[in-house]
């Protein structure tokens, strides 16, 4: 296989990340005071983050190729194998991961008082499965992290989420399993038409026969588009990220659904790139309806953090826009937005969770006028409702700019629509703010004032702020290291045999529509 | 010839039936009844050395004049049986205290069972299989109804006596139909006589097959023969349900794997056929009906039916692969069923039954190690990995795919979704409700053993299956 790098590094790197973690989660079983475990937390998630650095420094950026490979047998007899290692994608969602995850748990050493020590194992577990999802090259692998990430988040909602807990935990339990399990059926056929192997690199350079493509991409549809969430099968999102408790809404926001957008990346295209092809203008189109509808929705809401749960729907349909145009702007600008999402909206998250701990309310109308009694806190989140939108300077318009060119080669009336999901995305978020923030200061905090950020607090929000604006002038820290991997996937695409000749007719039947 | 050196294949099986005997005189003669368990469980590993030495020293041969086979798949059902019975008996030593039942009696009856058991999953023959069969089930209509006291249990045993005394009628009435077409009783001998005398069409071939289908699928409640399995379930003392649930339904998975492809694999085609049918049923009337249920032990009756449909995938796919992925799926189901039953156990205790989900709100918050038990076996029975129960369902859907059945595939991962919400709603009560009560649960040493080993099974398989799965490769029909 010449498609992989071997790690190089002395010691499994990437095996080590992954299961720190999970490790961690063992170690605090033993612990019985909540501050220990508190801090035991902390300590692990940080451990797993320095861990983690040496990817940044040993990165190949000259490859496409998977590095920090690690192979080993598993299961013979089936052709599956231990087998792990990053490209240029996700080395950046493994950090994204890494981060959110001390973040969710500095943000909850207050607000965590009930079974501290189930929260904090959940959290490591979910962290685990997030980042073997993200570095697994097995499909077996794949899915076994994919389906354990259910079972911490479940509880996470479930536990220590808000009033309508219950209902939310078990929507999202099976929203998300139905999808999965069709798309283990599609990752059992194609083990079959793949010769028998659950290598996704082997798989991916299979020419399937079309109808299969065809069968097989819905099955992995199902899978992601649940996960994304693409319109329609949005409505687990907004129930879910508003009664999880702030670290799982944050890890939700930050790094869950964009599993989903990964895997689009990872499996649907480079396997399957006729039916990409065949798929991509249906997705677009959903993609808009999820940006609009998305916005429109979150102009009425009353719900603070519901109305940052629509906002996901939106944002997220700018990523699925971006994949989906199928050009190197829109393919890095969707992959950018992707952590740009995760960083403002899991920020977005932990400022509402900050505030909710001083007023345990979620309603907007019990707000207004606090910018004067929380100014630091006020100001903070201006640069993120700025980076929401996508003001230049910031994280959000480098990613959205690139979508929306890659939209505009697409095709100009995408572009023009998704324009106008930017635009309605000012309307709500401004309006929020002014909201919550300006007008007459809501009388029931004249007797009791709002204590403002903490230090504590203000270091959990640091990194996220110093990322905003590091993007926002400079993304090519970040984009570098995707060039080649984004080049290569839309190769693999293009050579899906008559994956264009395809397209030419695809369009000719869609413009025939209008 | 008759060859009775030959009969020290059947040692284990006769050990088994001595221990029975001697822990029904033991009974009588100490006072501390534990040690009926303890010298129970001592004959169980006797009896399982016996066996293992005799596959280590490569016998497979036949026994009783080609009635009986020692081979790597009767094996292979043989360690189900044993290891079902060793928990059996160590889930049992405390409720057996709580209910005060005729002791001596129970256990050996369990051994009772446990011997028909794997006389069936060595039958070569019809003779021995229905021997087998009736030893098994005779024991087991006992033991549902071994606490006289309770109307519940009687009722059980007399429901399960009688529709099991149809089935076994049903039984003999397609033993005779093939004896009666192709003259021999044995499975090999019907297979060759299929051939010879161009049988393979006959209709009534067709209907002694469908008798034999009918027969086996009551063993393993498949819809819409499993009317009996909730009642009993329900009724019938928790170990002995626990018992239940795996050692006759892997025997009658043994047989009926066994029959088919042994005897009638000419006619593949035909059973194939009729299982998909009832594959789909069971696996739709078990997952939704198992919705409604508010108790523990009805619910985990119907998601007994349920997996039943998912192990039938295996026999479906008609090859090796797809039987030994049905050997497999049996395997893993022992430890998540007999881990779940436990907890059950644990829940009752004097005055409570601990059978409703309502006796499960809140459990988590006094008792984390017990619900974070539960929670394992829970999800692995839906099937969520890093647990075994994924595995089980994953190599069943691969050797389906295999013999492209993804139709069925698709169905059964659907009814698997459906089936997910009932187990996560256990999970729902115990850690996402406030307890009404405080919930009191007893322990005992031989249960945390227990419960120790089927946890750790359920995740060191979920997670490294190798051994496994290489070790039913290995056991396939030879």
């Amino acid at each position: 296989m010449e498609e992989i790098i071997l790690n190089k590094l002395s010691y499994p790197i990437l095996s080590l990340i992954v299961f720190l973690p999970v490790l961690g989660a063992l170690l605090i079983m033993f612990l019985k005071k909540a501050r220990h475990i508190r801090w035991a937390t902390l300590f692990v998630t940080i451990a797993a983050f320095i861990a983690a650095l040496p990817l940044w420094s040993h990165f190949d950026k000259t490859t496409y190729k998977m590095q920090f490979v690690e192979l080993y047998h598993w299961i013979p007899s089936m052709g599956i194998n231990y087998f792990i290692g990053i490209d240029g994608i996700s080395v950046l969602f493994i950090f994204l991961t890494l981060l959110l995850g001390v973040l969710s748990v500095l943000v909850s050493f207050r607000s965590i008082e009930t079974k501290v020590k189930e929260f904090h194992m959940s959290i490591l577990v979910m962290e685990t499965a997030i980042l073997g999802v993200f570095v697994s090259l097995d499909f077996l692998l794949f899915y076994i992290f994919w389906e354990t990430m259910l079972i911490p988040m479940f509880l996470l909602i479930g536990v220590w989420g808000g009033s309508n807990r219950v209902y939310a935990a078990i929507k999202f339990f099976l929203y998300t399993l139905v999808g999965s399990l069709l798309m283990l059926v599609g990752i059992v056929v194609a083990y079959f038409y793949g010769g028998q192997t659950l290598n996704i690199l082997a798989l991916s350079s299979v020419q399937y026969p079309l109808h299969i493509q065809v069968w097989l991409f819905m099955a992995f549809f199902a899978a992601f588009a649940v996960k994304v969430p693409m319109f329609p099968v949005h409505t687990w999102l907004p129930d879910a990220h508003t009664e999880a408790p702030t670290a799982g809404s944050v890890i939700l926001a930050g790094v869950l659904i964009k599993m989903g957008a990964y895997g689009f990346l990872r499996f649907s295209m480079p396997m399957f790139p006729d039916a990409t092809v065949l798929f991509a203008w249906p997705i677009l189109i959903l993609s808009i309806i999820a940006i609009i509808y998305g916005a429109v929705i979150c102009l009425a809401q009353k719900d603070f953090k519901r109305l940052i749960a629509y906002s996901s729907v939106s944002h997220m349909g700018f990523v699925t826009l971006g994949l989906f145009a199928l050009n190197s702007q829109g393919l890095e600008g969707g992959i950018l937005q992707m952590v740009n999402h995760g960083i403002i909206t899991g920020a977005l998250f932990l400022m509402v969770g900050i505030i909710y701990e001083r007023t345990h309310t979620r309603v907007i109308a019990d707000y207004g006028g606090i910018a004067h009694a929380v100014p630091w806190y006020a100001g903070i989140f201006m640069i993120f409702t700025l980076a929401s939108i996508g003001l230049p300077g910031t994280n959000g318009f480098i990613g959205e700019f690139l979508i929306i060119l890659g939209a505009f080669k697409a095709h100009m009336i995408i572009g023009v629509l998704s324009a106008l999901g930017i635009i309605i995305g000012a309307a709500y978020m401004l309006r929020l703010y002014q909201q919550v923030f300006f007008e007459k200061l809501n009388s029931s905090y004249e007797n009791h004032p709002l204590p403002d950020l903490n230090l504590r607090e203000v270091i959990t929000l640091l990194p996220l702020i110093v990322l905003v604006f590091w993007i926002g002038f400079y993304p090519e820290t970040f984009l570098s290291y995707m060039h080649l991997s984004v080049e290569n996937l839309i190769q693999q695409v293009n050579a899906g045999s008559g994956g264009r000749h395809l397209l030419a007719e695809y369009i000719k039947i869609f413009r025939g529509a209008f | 010839m008759v060859n009775l050196y030959n009969i020290r294949l059947l040692s284990p099986e006769i050990i088994l039936v001595m221990v029975a005997l001697m822990l029904l005189l033991l009974d009588l003669m100490v006072r501390r009844k534990e040690i009926i368990a303890y010298a129970g469980l001592a004959g169980v590993f006797i009896s399982a050395y016996v066996n293992f030495r005799l596959v280590a020293l490569g016998w497979s041969d036949t026994s009783l004049v080609g009635m009986f086979m020692f081979d790597g798949y009767a094996n292979f059902f043989k360690l189900i049986f044993y290891i079902n019975l060793a928990l059996t008996i160590l889930i049992s030593l405390r409720y057996t205290v709580i209910e005060r039942g005729a002791l001596g009696a129970y256990y050996s009856l369990l051994f009772f069972a446990t011997a028909g058991m794997m006389l069936m999953a060595g039958a070569t023959d019809l003779i021995t299989l229905y021997m087998g069969l009736e030893l098994m089930a005779l024991s087991t209509y006992v033991l549902a109804g071994i606490i006289r006291k309770e109307l519940r249990s009687s009722e059980a045993a007399i429901k399960y006596f009688f529709l099991g005394a149809f089935s076994s009628a049903i039984l003999l009435y397609g033993i005779s139909l093939s004896y009666g077409l192709t003259g021999s009783t044995n499975l090999k001998e019907i297979a060759a006589a299929l051939y010879k005398l161009n049988l393979i069409d006959n209709p009534i071939t067709v209907l002694g097959l469908i008798f034999f289908i009918v027969a086996f699928g009551f063993k393993i409640a498949l819809v819409p023969f499993h009317m009996w399995a909730p009642d009993v379930y329900e009724g019938a003392p928790t170990p002995v349900t626990a018992f239940m649930s795996i050692g006759p339904k892997a025997a009658g998975f043994a047989v009926m794997g066994r029959v088919l492809f042994e005897a009638f694999g000419s006619l593949q085609a035909e059973w194939s056929y009729i299982l998909m049918v009832l594959a789909v049923l069971t696996m739709a009337t078990g997952s939704i009906i198992a919705l409604a249920q508010t108790n523990i032990k009805r619910m985990l009756a119907y998601s007994s039916i349920a997996h039943a449909g998912y192990a039938l995938l295996g026999i479906i796919a008609g090859t090796d692969g797809g039987l030994s992925s049905m050997m497999n799926y049996m395997f893993i189901y022992i430890f998540m069923n007999i881990g779940a039953f436990a907890i059950v156990i644990m829940l009752r205790s004097e005055g409570v039954k601990g059978e409703n989900l309502e006796d499960y709100a809140g459990l988590a918050k006094s008792h984390p190690v017990t619900s974070a038990l539960m929670l394992v076996f829970m999800f692995s029975l839906a099937g969520i990995p890093p647990t075994a129960g994924f595995i089980a369902k994953f190599y069943v859907f691969v050797e389906a795919v295999r013999a492209d059945n993804v139709t069925l595939v698709v169905i059964a991962v659907l009814f698997s979704m459906v089936s997910a919400f009932f187990y996560l709603r256990v999970v729902v009560y115990m850690y996402m409700k406030e307890p009404k009560e405080e919930a009191v649960v007893t322990t005992s040493v031989p249960m945390s053993i227990a419960l120790a080993i089927t946890t750790v099974m359920i995740l060191f398989i979920g997670v490294y299956p190798f051994y496994l799965l290489s070790f039913v490769k290995q056991s396939i029909l030879g």
